[in-house]
């Protein structure tokens, strides 16, 4: 498996990381060697075996009863904000 | 002094809550920088719960963890404290609110004297991925503690802490734990609740503990388990007394010896001391089966699809808006997420969101993510069939000692494969301990126990027999002695 540039540079923008011109190469190194190690998966037999969806058997999947059980935190939640004001989160101009 | 121990004198009056506290703050004070073993010290919050532990005993109350110390792993949230694992992303968050887990251990009469480095957002088996820079092994400082939970690992083995916290999404217990000499413990998928611990891989994710001793894992982990509400997999079924269970006798005890877990790659001595521990077990009346789990060799691949595919998705959550590292003047929304991300993450945490991106993006996903749950499905079928031949299965930890600092980090691959003993507890969801059973070259080395799902019991009682008959858990980095 041999990436690309382009390869890297897609998945960085889907991911929304910012690399730099200098890790680039690093990655599309690096990358490439994991994919290409991890497609060893390719040659397992598993024809008929059903997808694991959970390491427990019989698990059900809890509910709770519709119910307001969070009290309001907004203030302190904030205090970790990089920037905020009047209750809200601000963030660059999306709509001009 | 064990945590048993300390209890222990705690109750008798031999010393109180804030005199062992004080010892373990001076100490830290004393040897910490060199190890790199804390993130954060929290001497007020220790004073203060040292000091109300002391007055509880007083009154003649509390149970075994009653003003004994610990740290956590600094993943677990703490309210009012840094909460940073290890990344400079989370280098300004201070956790609104505390872990299930800090919670627990608190209301159990803990003392918490702070948070221990880790690799950042727990991807790494050396520890030296962190914002923080790398942890030393206290057996050698050359060497790495071994990872992701290798600041609990070199607190506990300099005895910084009696005990500490971890988390074991691949070996992060484990592995660490038999690279500094420490009875490592990861329990059942859903066992301890991951509420307030920052997520990594979901379906892989568990919480517990790196201990001194099999009974201190016991008693740690008794008051750490049980269901919560707040983490929908943590599982709702009763807490056995792990403490009261330590007794059972090994005579009986079927063992399976995993075939694939002693070929090429095994370093010798290490192979060797594992081997004589299998041989003690033999001397207890147990029985050696050996028996082969034939799709083991894929737990690596299974792991580096799975695990970045959900790591990816999870931490998608840091975006620079709510909280957590933002850049400086962002130009639009776009250069905001892109740039607070690249310069919050380090390289070791963008290589696995770039891959788990790959693996689960158009096209690809058939390919790598639905194959490898199906590998994975392969893998725990393994160890069903051998938990219907065996009670517990043993082999080696890691397949060396302690590696050298910068070995490995510039290598993914080779990094990765230090855990190809570990990870298929975690694909399968199952509990699995490391105790030490001898010393290479002076560097520690574990037996790694792993049993059937909810066998913790069974588990720390096969360990604290190994640890009523040798000393090894009781050997102490020689510049910590």
């Amino acid at each position: 498996m041999t990436l690309t540039r382009r390869d890297v540079e897609d998945m960085a923008e889907l991911a929304r990381l910012e690399i730099t011109e200098e890790e680039l190469p690093v990655y599309v190194e690096s990358l490439s060697s994991i994919l290409g190690f991890v497609d060893q998966l390719s040659a397992a037999a598993t024809d008929g075996v059903e997808p694991m969806a959970h390491p427990l058997e019989n698990q059900v999947q809890a509910l709770r009863n519709d119910l307001v059980t969070e009290s309001d935190h907004r203030d302190r939640y904030q205090g970790n904000a990089p920037l905020v004001a009047a209750g809200l989160y601000l963030v660059p101009k999306v709509i001009e | 002094m064990t945590v048993a121990e300390i209890g222990r004198g705690l109750r008798a009056g031999q010393f109180t809550s804030i005199e062992v506290t004080k010892h373990f703050l001076e100490r830290i004070d004393r040897v910490n920088k060199p190890l790199n073993a804390f993130i954060t010290v929290t001497p007020e919050r220790a004073m203060a719960d040292a000091k109300r532990a002391d007055a509880v005993i007083a009154r003649g109350e509390g149970g075994p963890l009653t003003g004994v110390p610990l740290a956590h792993k600094d993943i677990f949230c703490t309210e009012g404290v840094l909460t940073s694992c290890g990344s400079r992303m989370l280098s300004n968050f201070i956790a609104p609110y505390d872990a299930t887990v800090v919670e627990r251990l608190a209301a159990a009469g803990m003392v918490t004297l702070g948070k221990t480095n880790m690799d950042e957002f727990a991807m790494g088996s050396s520890s030296e991925t962190s914002w923080y820079g790398p942890v030393r092994n206290p057996w050698d400082g050359t060497k790495v503690p071994g990872g992701s939970s290798g600041g609990s690992a070199a607190a506990v083995a300099a005895r910084l802490a009696p005990v500490a916290t971890g988390t074991d999404t691949g070996g992060s217990i484990r592995q660490p734990g038999a690279l500094t000499g420490l009875t490592g413990f990861k329990p059942t998928y859903g066992r301890v609740s991951r509420y307030g611990m920052v997520a990594f891989a979901s379906s892989l994710d568990q919480a517990g503990v790196l201990a001194q001793s099999a009974e201190d894992a016991a008693l740690v982990l008794g008051a750490m388990a049980g269901h919560d509400a707040r983490d929908s997999t943590s599982v709702n079924a009763p807490v056995p007394d792990y403490a009261a269970g330590l007794g059972r006798s090994m005579k009986g005890l079927r063992i399976g010896i995993i075939r694939e877990f002693f070929g090429a790659g095994l370093e010798e001595g290490t192979g060797r001391a594992v081997r004589t521990a299998l041989d003690g077990y033999r001397a207890m009346g147990a029985t050696l089966v050996e028996l082969s789990l034939p799709n083991l060799p894929l737990s690596v691949p299974t792991y580096y699809v799975v695990a970045p595919a959900e790591c990816s998705s999870n931490l998608s959550r840091f975006d620079g808006v709510r909280f957590g590292h933002r850049c400086s003047e962002p130009r639009d929304l776009r250069d905001l997420y892109r740039r607070s991300r690249g310069e919050g993450f380090g390289a070791e945490v963008k290589r696995r969101i770039m891959t788990g991106t790959y693996v689960l993006s158009a096209g690809y996903y058939d390919a790598y993510y639905l194959k490898a749950q199906k590998v994975r499905s392969l893998i725990n079928a393994d160890f069903r069939r051998a938990f219907s031949e065996v009670d517990v299965l043993m082999g080696p930890t890691t397949p060396t000692p302690a590696f050298a600092i910068g070995a490995k980090v510039d290598d993914p691959i080779t990094m990765y494969l230090n855990d190809i003993y570990t990870i298929g507890a975690n694909l399968a969801g199952l509990p699995a301990v490391s105790i030490p059973c001898g010393l290479v070259d002076g560097l520690p080395v574990g037996l790694q126990i792993i049993g059937p799902h909810f066998a913790e019991e069974h588990l720390l009682a096969a360990a604290h027999a190994w640890q009523l008959q040798t000393d090894w858990h009781r050997k102490l980095p020689p510049m910590f002695a």
